[in-house]
């Protein structure tokens, strides 16, 4: 069975190119614009891995993956950050907070390929 | 070449000069004629008293056999020798000021160059951490570069990419090529603005405040000028910090008028105490209006209840440290702990050109949040020159640093000076 990955990331083209790159690699891409309603889709496509941008324009990426942490559902479902902002104080956050991998924009395709299979592989 | 050497050799050269055998000398300056030849020979240490009486009898100021050290440069370098790592010959300190004076000016500016470059630094990465509009513009900017990025990535990768992809990733490259364009010069447009904001050579606004106080004489003209005299225009932050001393001085302009206060000053002399009970205005009203009086040689220092200098008109003679905390046994330090009870101490600066002070202090407590408010304190503390000044004296320093006195039971560190 394919893969799920929910993308939530406000920026349209970035989002457009992930999706291209991680559909050609076979994996069954959805996009999500905005933190609102993030938690309800989560509930209703039962992604195999999130992709979470840290700076949403209505909630950040860290309440979401504080709220995923705390159900029982998505206690342990993998999730990549994204971020623009590389400071350790961010990074130290999302780890704190349970991030299961963490990436740099501006990032190279290749590397975020090779991430998200890397995260699903061993889902 | 310690300090009193250099004085003992200008004394000699003015009795000589004069024609005064060491007897004459020493009896008009009530020494011994012996002690006098040791410290005309430099081998003895002079006392502020000692040398004033010495220089009366000689009919010159004082400064005529110091004037050649430099006392803020001199304190300046203190300052510097204690903020570096390894630590330099500061027992030899007016030797090279008196030698190399230039070099010690020199020295003593780069130290002040690195202190405004630290300032700089501390400001600018609090700005690129915690400024929004610089987030948000460089959030922007690494948004276009990732989307960028990755679509030149898929365009150039992606040999089979279908002509209706390739031609929607080229519009979106060109969408995010103009995108970055824009936030790139917004962003560099705003870095731009960043320089403007502190006048070169202060540590803080309140040193630039300061600095253009002294200029104007620690008098404030009826309306806040824009421009200061030795630096160009006062950055935003010091013309904020200028603004509230202008209010306050027009308050205690109010509170005590120039005319009563010179006749509360000659009823009761120097004491801001009974001045304030005079004229019925607030203490620390009274100590400002004494202090900020034109060409008057009256120092005055402020604090709040976490003992950080608020305000600094410097007197000659006692150093006020620029970085770091005062000393501990100060008068002012003393009244912060007691509100509302009047301090009047004889202090004695360190070293061998020590000077005498009548320092009156005082502090009062405000709660402007009610009863179930904080607590706040500010004390002041106003230093009068006195060398003649007897009775109890107590010593006191700048700060622990650079503070000669090896035996104080309130040093807060080592020295760098040795006594």
């Amino acid at each position: 069975m394919t893969k799920r990955v929910l993308l939530i990331e406000d920026e349209a083209n970035i989002a457009e190119a992930i999706r291209f790159i991680l559909s050609r690699d076979g994996w069954q891409v959805q996009v999500l614009a905005s933190g609102q309603g993030a938690l309800e889709t989560v509930a209703s496509v039962q992604p195999d891995l999130v992709i979470l941008d840290l700076m949403l324009p209505d909630m950040s990426g860290l309440e979401i993956l504080v709220a995923l942490r705390a159900q029982v559902s998505t206690t342990n479902l993998p999730v990549l950050m994204l971020t623009a902002k590389g400071q350790g104080r961010d990074r130290e956050a999302a780890i704190h907070a349970g991030v299961s991998a963490f990436m740099t924009k501006p990032f190279a395709n290749a590397d975020i390929r090779a991430m998200v299979r890397q995260l699903l592989d061993g889902a | 070449m310690p300090l009193a050497a250099l004085t003992g050799s200008r004394l000699r050269a003015a009795r000589v000069a004069l024609g005064l055998r060491q007897a004459d000398l020493a009896q008009r300056a009530d020494i011994s004629p012996s002690y006098l030849n040791l410290i005309e020979h430099n081998r003895r240490a002079l006392t502020g008293p000692v040398l004033q009486r010495l220089a009366d009898a000689l009919g010159q100021p004082v400064a005529a056999f110091n004037d050649h050290i430099n006392a803020p440069l001199l304190e300046d370098l203190r300052d510097a020798a204690a903020r570096s790592i390894t630590l330099p010959e500061v027992d030899r300190l007016q030797e090279f000021v008196a030698r190399l004076p230039g070099w010690a000016q020199l020295t003593a500016d780069l130290h002040a160059q690195k202190a405004v470059l630290d300032r700089s630094l501390a400001a600018l990465n609090d700005r690129m951490t915690q400024d929004p509009h610089l987030t948000a513009s460089l959030h922007e900017v690494v948004s276009a570069v990732s989307s960028v990025r990755a679509t030149a990535a898929i365009l150039v990768e992606t040999d089979d990419l279908e002509p209706e992809w390739r031609a929607r990733f080229h519009a979106n490259l060109a969408q995010d090529s103009d995108r970055l364009a824009v936030g790139a010069q917004a962003l560099v447009g705003y870095l731009d603005g960043f320089g403007g904001t502190d006048a070169p050579g202060f540590a803080s606004p309140q040193e630039e405040a300061e600095a253009w106080f002294a200029a104007a004489g620690w008098h404030f003209a009826p309306r806040l000028p824009k421009a200061t005299p030795r630096a160009g225009p006062l950055s935003a932050p010091a013309q904020t910090v200028l603004q509230v001393w202008q209010d306050r001085d027009a308050r205690d302009r109010a509170l005590v008028p120039e005319a009563a206060l010179t006749a509360a000053m000659t009823r009761h002399g120097p004491d801001p105490v009974a001045i304030a009970a005079d004229l019925g205005g607030d203490v620390l009203a009274v100590f400002r209006r004494i202090a900020l009086r034109p060409d008057t040689a009256t120092g005055l220092v402020m604090c709040d209840a976490s003992g950080t200098m608020t305000f600094r008109k410097p007197v000659a003679g006692f150093a006020l440290p620029r970085f770091g905390a005062a000393c501990p046994l100060w008068p002012l330090f003393a009244a912060l702990g007691r509100p509302n009870v009047p301090v009047e101490t004889v202090i004695e600066t360190p070293g061998p050109n020590a000077q005498r002070f009548v320092a009156h202090a005082f502090c009062t407590a405000s709660y402007p949040y009610g009863y179930h408010g904080a607590e706040l304190r500010e004390a002041a503390m106003l230093l009068v020159p006195d060398n003649g000044a007897t009775g109890r004296v107590h010593p006191v320093g700048a700060t622990c640093r650079t503070c000669a006195r090896a035996e104080c039971a309130a040093r807060r560190e080592p020295s760098i000076i040795r006594q």
